[in-house]
Order: C-alpha cells, then structure tokens, then sequence
C-alpha cells in the first residue's frame, strides 16, 4: 500500500499558451516573461502575489530561475528549476503542489519557455549531455530523430507495429490541431502523405518528427480556497508519479518509467484506466505514445498496434487523446513542449478549451517524457487532474 | 554485400572538392580512452576495478557498485544489434553530405548497450562483430561489423572514413634511399596503391637499390628547405599519404661526441624534416581530406621505441625520437581530418645497429605493419618484439622505464 | 697614369674581362662524401625568413648554412693536419695580399674525359711548361679537367670504392710546391686531391703537401675553359671566419678582352 498523502485542498489553474512560432529573435526570458505576465492578467493578481516560481527551459543559459528572479523583478520564497525536457509539467506540478499544501508558498507559477533560432535545435543536440555528446550524436548526428528511429525499429520488431500504426496517431493529431487555434500546422494530414513523407531517419518520417519552435506555457498551482476567493476555475490533483532512469536493465527502451509506477497512480487517484475521460501524452514521436497507451494502462504491452487500430483517437472519438493536436502538430517549444498537455488538459477539464470541449470531459491523464540523455528518455511522469 | 569500391576517377576540374569537414570530436576525458583504444585497434571498454561491470559511454563511476577504479580492458567482440535506423537527414555539416548511414542499437556481449555506427553486412537483428575505430575527427567511436568478414567489406564509404586503405590512392614515401623506404613503396604498391613517389635525396651519391627503385623516383631531401618546397609545388595536389620513412639512426649519448653535429642531423631527419614536410603539404593534405573516396587520409611517421625512454648506446637519436614523437602527437590536432599513425620501431636490421643483438626489424615487417595500420586505420603501431617489449613496459610504469632502460 | 688607374682604365673600357669561377650555391650541389663514420660536411641549406608577408611586409631575405668546404670554396693551410702549426693558416689571419695571384691553367679535358682516374703527374707539368713556360713562383695553377660541366651523380663520380675524379699524384704537387713555389692549387672537382687520392702516399697528396707548406686550395671551380694557359689574374678572398678552415666564395678571373 502507498503510504502517500493526497494532495488535499491543492488545485492548478490558469493555463497559458503563448502561441509559437516556428524562429523567434526574442530570447527566452522573454518568452517566459510573457507567460507570466499573461497569468497574472488572467488570474487577476500582483506579481508580488505569485511566491513560488518553478522554471523549465533550454535556451536560459547562462541564467537559471535564480537569475530571472532577478531579471523579472520577482521575490519568491519557493522556487524551483525543473531540466526534465518532456517531464517538467508533470513534476513542476508535483513540486509546487506539495509546496503549496505545506504552506512554503501561496501561489506557484510553474512557467517553460524556450526561444528556437536556425540552428539552435542543432546546437542543443550536439551538446544535450555528456553521454550524448559522448555517445550518441557522433553517430549519424541524427539527434532525437535517430535515437527514435532506433527504438521505433526496435519496438515494430518486436511487436509488429506497421508505420501506419503510427500513421493513425499522427493523422489524428493532425485533424485535432485543425481547430487548435495556435497550432503551426494547420494543413490536414491525410495517411497516403503521412506514408508517402520524406524519410528522415528511417523508419522515422517526416510526420513522426515534432517541430521545433519558440514558445511558452504556464499554469499557477494554489489551494483550492485561493483559487475559489480569485474566481478561478481549476482542477484538483488526485494523483502523479515520476520515475528516473527506469528499467536500466533492459537493453533497449520498449517500457518507460510508467509501466512501474502505474499501479500506484491509479490507486492513489482510486480510479482505473477506464475513468480517465481524456489522455494528454507526451508526443514527439508516435512510438513513444503507443508506449504509454500501453505503460499507462489502456492495453497491455505490445497491443498497442491494436489499441491504436480500434481507437479513434480525435477530439470527437471514443479516445480524446492530444486534443490540442500534439507536439506533432502544435510545435515543439523547448522545455514548454513538456507543459503543452498539461495546460490543455486542465483548459478541457475546466470547460475553458481553446478549441472544441471534449464532451464529458472532467478527469484527464496527462504523461511525460523526456531527456534522451544516450539511448532513452530517463524521465517519466504522469498526473491524474479532476474538475474541481 | 558492399557494393566494390568504385575505381578512381579523374576530378572534375571545375567542381569545388567536397570540403574537409570532421564529425564533433568533443568528448569527456573519460571518453577519450576510446580513441586511445582504438589509436591501437584494441576493442576495450573500462571495467570496475571492484565489481567487473563493464562500462558504456563511459564513466567516471560504476553503474553497478559506485567503484571509481575504472582501467580500459580488452572485451569480447560479440553483439546483438536490437534496432537500427538510417539515417537520411542531419544537421550536421560532416554527416549531412554522408548519408544515407547507418546507425543502431547493440547489446554488447560484455553488458552494456551501445549505440554503434553500423556496417551495410550486419544483418537487421543480426549479430555482429564489435570494432573500435577512429572517426575522421579522431575519436575513438563503436563501428558493428558483420560477424564474417564479407566480400568488399572494406569498400563501404562508411568504412573508409574510418581507415586510410592504401589501394587507390597516391603515396609519398620520403626515403626512398633507404632499404626501408623501398620496401614500404614495394609493399604499398602491392596493396594497391594507384602510384608511389618515392623520395631521394642527394641523387648524386650512388645507393643500393637504385637500379630497382619501386614507384617513382622524385627529388626529396627533408633537410631541404627548397627540396621540400619544390616537391610540395609539383606533387603536393596529388598525394592521399605520406609515409615519412626517413629515419638518422647513430649510436652515441651525450658524453660519447664531441660536438653537436650528429646530434644536429638527428634532429634534422626526425624533427625539422618532417616539420618542413608538414608545413609544406600539410594545408594541401587537409583540404582534400574529403575529396571523393580516394581523398588525402593519413601520414605515417616512423619513431625509434627510444622516443618514450633512451636506451644508452642511442641516447641522442632518442631525443631526436622523442622531438618527432611529439611533433606526431601534435600534428594530430593540425593535419585533422588527416589520421597521424606513428609506427615504433625497435632495433633495425641495418648496418648502424650490428652491435644490436636480434630480434631486429626488417624493412619487410615494417612495410607489413605499415600497410596493415593504414587499412586498419590505426594511429599507433609497434613493430618488432624489442619495441613491444618495451612498449608493454612503458604502459606499466613510465619512470621504471627509463630506468631500466638505463641498464 | 699609375698602374692600378691604367687598370681601372682598361676594366672601365672593357678590355679587361671578369670571368666568374663559381658554381651557384644550392642544396643539391654535392658535397665531400666521406665515409659515414666520419663527421660530414653540411650541404647548403636555405631557409626564407621572410618574403614580402607577415614575416616581414617589405622585405625577403635568408638565412643559410653550409660547411666551410660547401660549393666553390677556398682550403686554408689549418684545414690539414699537415698545416695546423703554422703561422697565419685560418681564413681570418691569411695575408691578404694572398688572395689576388696570377694563374696558370693546365688544360687536362681531353684526358679527364678519357679516364675519369686521371693523374696530373710532373711529366705532364713540365710538357705544358715546354708550351707556355715555367710556372712562375706565386701563381695559382689549375687544374682544367672540364668536370664543372658535369652535374649530380656525373660530377660527383660515386662508385662503390669512393669518388673517380682527376687530380694530382705526390710527385706532381712536391713539384709545384718545392720546385715553382706556386701559392696554391685549384680545381673543378669536390677535392684538390684526385677521387682516389685516399689510396695514394701519403693519402690527398694536395691537401698534405699544399697545406703543409702555407699554400691554399680552391675547389669545385667553373669556367676554367674560358681562362688564357696564362695571365689570368685571380681574385678570392676567403669569409674572414674566425679561425676558419676555409669558406665557400666567390672566385673571380681577370682576363685581357
């Protein structure tokens, strides 16, 4: 049994996307000073309101959430500097939750912003980490492309995924992001073109591959009184998990850190799969959310072929899943790519989309992923949120 | 099965050669070892001192136990290969004009996974034979081979720009005086060298062999300011390799002579020389590192096993040594792409060394070694059983070397 | 007018001519071989210091080194053992009164080319004196063998028992020393001493007997074809190197037009 406490009285509100673009000559702080700005007007505060701030962002340095303390003119007795790429909403949240359920501060505003230039997404793969810089981008210099690529073979070997299964998850991102307002790309995806795509690094296609871009998201985290007081619509925290490095035995990455904490998410939260009304995965490529449909519960291992064959996976279909239209459509902005499900999650659970509501939508699923530090993501998490 | 190498074509004369550009070269200081590994053709990985887990990328601590005692130790060459990919699309100015190449996943029969560049024979899921090699920016990098060698296995581009095969391309061998240069020409002539230039200096005094030169015979003295210069200017755009065989071998130590002018040649030959030579072909050589599959690829220098510690009766050729050594390892970093193999040799079958009891080193198992190291695309050999000897020695314990080096 | 004006005079008119007797410092010109046991000779080396660059914007100039006895050079009684104790037998103490002397040429071309092994005897001294005259005391005498014309490997004349070239026997140059009083010997080879002269008694006769008594070589000299039997008036200053053995130079003749 879990000994855990529930995150009681805690609630996330405010979601904020600050449309993307495709290269920016703003940096950063800009960036992610937008964001903050925006959830300030939004939840109708000071700045000297907000006393816990978590930062998430690659494209920072030199400066970390210390340094733009200072740049934002902020003092906050809480903060917090997340590097888990595809992970940091989930952990930003469970941070500034427990922070905030334990009276170290009031209001956290959990913030990711990136800037994205011609060759800064280059500069960023060759020096992501030492085993990378070692290891990996040496070889081929494929960046997240080849290393998917590896583990997308790998995972049709095993399990005999066909790239049209893989196909069937973008295209119905794609039809997602058609009615997502700051979505970079716009034009439908049919699954001839999808099939028919540039091969980048094989079996990795140009459809499977995120964009990246410039961009932000944030959310502020508070307690449940806070935000009834401001007039807020929010979302109450029933469970989350994070795991690091998991399965380092296995020889090649076909599980993520889910499949091991995922009897615990659902008991802490004390709902199964079949409760949770909409999933948001992480996406930058599609064999890593087959991954999770099948770490996280909804089909068994290696029936994610399957699932994804019987599902339809768009806003109006049995499985809403990525409703904004994912990474795969939306962009891909830095560290904010790891907080895009998390803001569109708590937007359709608190009836505030910026697109179509999923119908019935009042507990989301929303997973993280990130830090191919050499041969895998080492990072994972997931948070189960409700409609207060 | 590889495609045979295509034969070599003339250059367009108006087409800009593809530039000589190198894959990221930088690396942790324990990543290092992996060149140093491969400098010698050793497949090897660091191993904990405490608990034997082996180690990959490498460590600066165990993975297994936190042990921080991590030495490099030779390890099987088995491996799996569990996915794969090609890749069609970099960002990489080196990779971008190479694809498409190939790149997977392997679990190394000794633990680990790895991601391996990986050669077109390896079968999808197969098994493979595991190689460390340097890459064109010196760095030590994991290249699966199929387990068997298959036909034209060498030929794959992806190969070659990891090794300086001999066949094909044009050599300058600069002593060509000398039975030991002779023999190189011979010997790269026979692994296919597609013409060797053979250098001789003071073509006036008589030297054996001279009737039976192989390859052709050029003007080259390196002790020649406007030799070197004049060769670089007539030949300098059609040489891929140099193989600097000249060597100023001379009994003595520094209380043996009188005077500096041995000690003068010696360093002429084994250092100023082959600077000279490096000044003057070197930008030349780098440019067409990347010129077609038959691009400029290597320069071997010959080194006395007395650079790394002097044996008594030669102690000052073996300052000289230790001068050209060092001006080898620098090299390294100025002549990139270009690989820099040093070859140590031990005493020498030739007449400044009849007080020298066997084993020696015939102009033969020289020119072998050489020839092997080029098509391995290795940076250091060592020839012979006395160099060997006293290699493994200076790996153990440099300063006890040298001391019983003294005798 | 004086003498030295009545020359000056005739050289401004031409009717004086400088007849230059040297071969080109280069690196590949041969130097003495000696056996490789024996310390060697440096051959002429040159390296740029700068060349209107960097190294120097508006200027170009050398550094060189070279033996003593590297391309046309001049022997300095010091240079043999046979010469070492004598008064004033390095390049800098020399006399410069030594260094401006008529010449005799004794043409040997026809024989030179015949037989590469040469040997300049006393015989053939005194047949060319029946023809031009006794050598007078003071004057150089060279040996015209042509051998300048050759290059490389046929100037040199390396076979596998050491150097063929020409040169005088010990009676020839006891002669020339003890009975004309010449004040040197000058030749178009690489030694004074012919290429096998290590065989003869004592061995390099020239060196030995020249040097041992004061007188001066010069060596690998060209343009001996163009000089007159006699008259020709000799110019060759050695480098004024501080205890010197020698040194390259320039030689020139004067010739009556």
């Amino acid at each position: 049994m879990s000994r855990r406490a529930a995150y009681d009285g805690v609630v996330a509100a405010v979601p904020i996307t600050i449309p993307y673009e495709r290269y920016s000559i703003q940096t950063a702080h800009w960036w992610i000073g937008r964001a903050l700005a925006e959830t300030i007007s939004r939840a109708g505060i000071r700045k000297r309101d907000i006393d816990g701030l978590c930062v998430s962002s690659f494209t920072l340095g030199p400066d970390t959430a210390v340094g733009l303390t200072q740049h934002l003119g902020m003092s906050p007795r809480w903060l917090d500097h997340i590097p888990m790429g595809g992970a940091t909403g989930v952990v930003a949240l469970r941070r500034a939750a427990r922070a905030v359920q334990a009276g170290d501060a009031d209001i956290v505003a959990c913030v990711a912003g990136d800037t994205n230039g011609p060759d800064s997404f280059r500069a960023l793969v060759a020096g992501f980490s030492r085993f990378a810089a070692d290891a990996t981008y040496p070889y081929g210099a494929a960046g997240p492309n080849g290393s998917f690529a590896i583990l997308t073979d790998a995972y049709m070997r095993r399990y005999g995924a066909t790239r049209e299964d893989f196909g069937r998850i973008c295209v119905a991102q794609r039809q997602n992001a058609l009615s997502f307002p700051h979505a970079l790309m716009k034009r439908k995806l049919t699954m001839e073109e999808y099939l028919a795509a540039r091969m980048v690094s094989s079996p990795v296609a140009l459809f499977d591959c995120v964009m990246p871009c410039a961009g932000a998201e944030a959310f502020l985290v508070m307690r449940d009184d806070t935000a009834a007081s401001l007039g807020l619509a929010s979302a109450r925290v029933l469970s989350t998990i994070e795991r690091h490095n998991a399965f380092p035995e296995d020889p090649i990455q076909l599980r993520g850190g889910w499949a091991q904490d995922m009897p615990e998410l659902y008991a802490m939260a004390g709902i199964t799969p079949a409760g949770i009304d909409l999933l948001q995965t992480y996406d930058d490529y599609p064999v890593i959310v087959m991954m999770q449909f099948e770490d996280l519960g909804f089909c068994a291992k290696g029936e994610g072929p399957d699932f994804v064959r019987s599902h339809d996976l768009t806003l109006a279909g049995d499985f809403p899943h990525n409703t904004s239209g994912g990474q795969l459509s939306v962009g891909q902005a830095g560290a904010a790519g790891g907080y895009l499900g998390m803001t569109e999650a708590l937007r359709q659970i608190t009836g505030a989309p910026l697109g179509p509501q999923v119908a019935n939508a009042r507990t989301a699923l929303v997973s993280g992923f990130g830090m191919i530090n050499y041969d895998r993501g080492l990072c994972s998490g997931a948070a189960i949120l409700q409609a207060a | 099965m590889s495609p045979p190498l295509p034969p070599r074509r003339k250059a367009d004369p108006l087409a800009l050669p593809r530039q000589a550009l190198m894959p990221q070269g930088g690396r942790s200081r324990a990543a290092l070892g992996l060149a140093a590994m491969a400098a010698q053709g050793r497949f090897a990985l660091q191993i904990c001192a405490a608990c034997g887990a082996a180690q990959y990328p490498p460590r600066d601590v165990c993975h297994e136990c936190l042990g921080t005692e991590l030495p490099w130790r030779d390890v099987p060459t088995g491996a799996a290969l569990l996915g794969e990919t090609t890749v069609h699309l970099s960002g990489d100015t080196y990779f971008r004009v190479r694809t498409p190449w190939r790149t997977g996943l392997v679990a190394l029969d000794c633990g680990p996974s790895a991601v391996a560049h990986v050669h077109p024979d390896v079968a999808p899921a197969g098994r493979a034979r595991m190689s460390l090699r340097l890459d064109r920016s010196g760095q030590g990098v994991l290249l699966a081979l199929p387990e068997r060698d298959s036909p034209n296995m060498m030929d794959d581009p992806m190969i070659r720009e990891m090794t300086c095969d001999p066949r094909g391309r044009r050599i300058l061998v600069t002593d060509g005086r000398s039975a030991f240069g002779q023999e190189a020409a011979r010997s790269l002539l026979a692994a296919g060298a597609a013409q060797v230039f053979l250098g001789i200096a003071d073509g006036w005094k008589p030297f054996k062999g001279q009737d039976n030169l192989p390859g052709d015979a050029v003007q080259l003295d390196l002790t020649d300011a406007t030799s070197v210069s004049e060769l670089a200017a007539e030949f300098g755009g059609r040489i891929d390799i140099v193989v600097n065989t000249a060597l100023h071998i001379r009994p003595g130590g520094p209380l043996d002579r009188r005077d500096l002018v041995s000690a003068r040649e010696e360093m002429e030959v084994a250092y100023f020389g082959p600077l000279r030579l490096a000044q003057a072909l070197g930008p030349t050589l780098r440019a067409r590192a990347a010129d077609g599959p038959y691009g400029a690829c290597a320069w071997v220098n010959i080194h006395g096993i007395d650079a790394l510690a002097p044996a008594p009766g030669f102690a000052l050729t073996a300052a000289a040594q230790a001068a050209g050594l060092s001006l080898s390892q620098s090299l390294r970093t100025s002549l990139a792409p270009i690989r820099v193999l040093t070859a140590f040799v031990g005493p020498l079958e030739d007449e400044w060394h009849q007080a020298i009891p066997p084993p020696k080193v015939t102009p033969t198992a020289l020119a072998a070694a050489i020839v092997r190291g080029l098509r391995e695309g290795l940076e250091e050999i060592t020839v012979g059983d006395i160099a060997m000897d006293v290699m493994r020695r200076w790996r153990d314990n440099p300063s006890t070397l040298a001391r019983e080096r003294a005798g | 007018m004086s003498t030295l004006a009545a020359f000056a005079a005739d050289l401004l008119a031409g009717k004086i001519k400088v007849i230059d007797l040297t071969q080109t410092l280069s690196p590949e010109f041969p130097t003495i071989a000696l056996p490789p046991m024996f310390g060697q000779c440096a051959p002429f080396r040159l390296e740029e210091i700068s060349r209107y660059d960097e190294r120097g914007p508006a200027w170009y100039w050398n550094n060189f080194s070279c033996g003593e006895h590297t391309g046309t050079h001049f022997d300095a009684p010091i240079h043999w053992v046979s010469g070492k104790d004598l008064p004033n037998n390095t390049t800098d103490t020399i006399d410069a009164q030594n260094f401006i002397a008529p010449a005799c040429v004794i043409d040997c071309s026809v024989q030179s080319a015949e037989n590469p092994d040469f040997i300049l005897t006393v015989d053939v001294i005194k047949a060319w004196e029946a023809k031009h005259g006794q050598i007078p005391a003071g004057n150089w005498v060279f040996l015209r063998t042509d051998w300048s014309k050759r290059s490389g490997a046929d100037y040199a004349n390396v076979k596998e028992d050491g150097a063929h070239t020409p040169g005088p026997d010990p009676d020839a140059v006891k002669f020339l020393v003890e009975e004309r009083d010449v004040i040197g010997f000058g030749v178009e080879t690489i030694g004074t001493d012919a290429g096998q002269a290590h065989g003869f008694t004592p061995p390099y006769p020239a060196h030995f007997f020249m040097h041992g008594k004061g007188r001066f070589g010069l060596q690998c000299m060209a343009n001996l074809d163009k000089l007159p039997p006699t008259g020709a008036l000799i110019v060759s200053p050695p480098l004024k190197i501080k205890g010197g053995s020698g040194s390259p130079l320039r030689v020139l003749a004067l010739v009556g037009a």
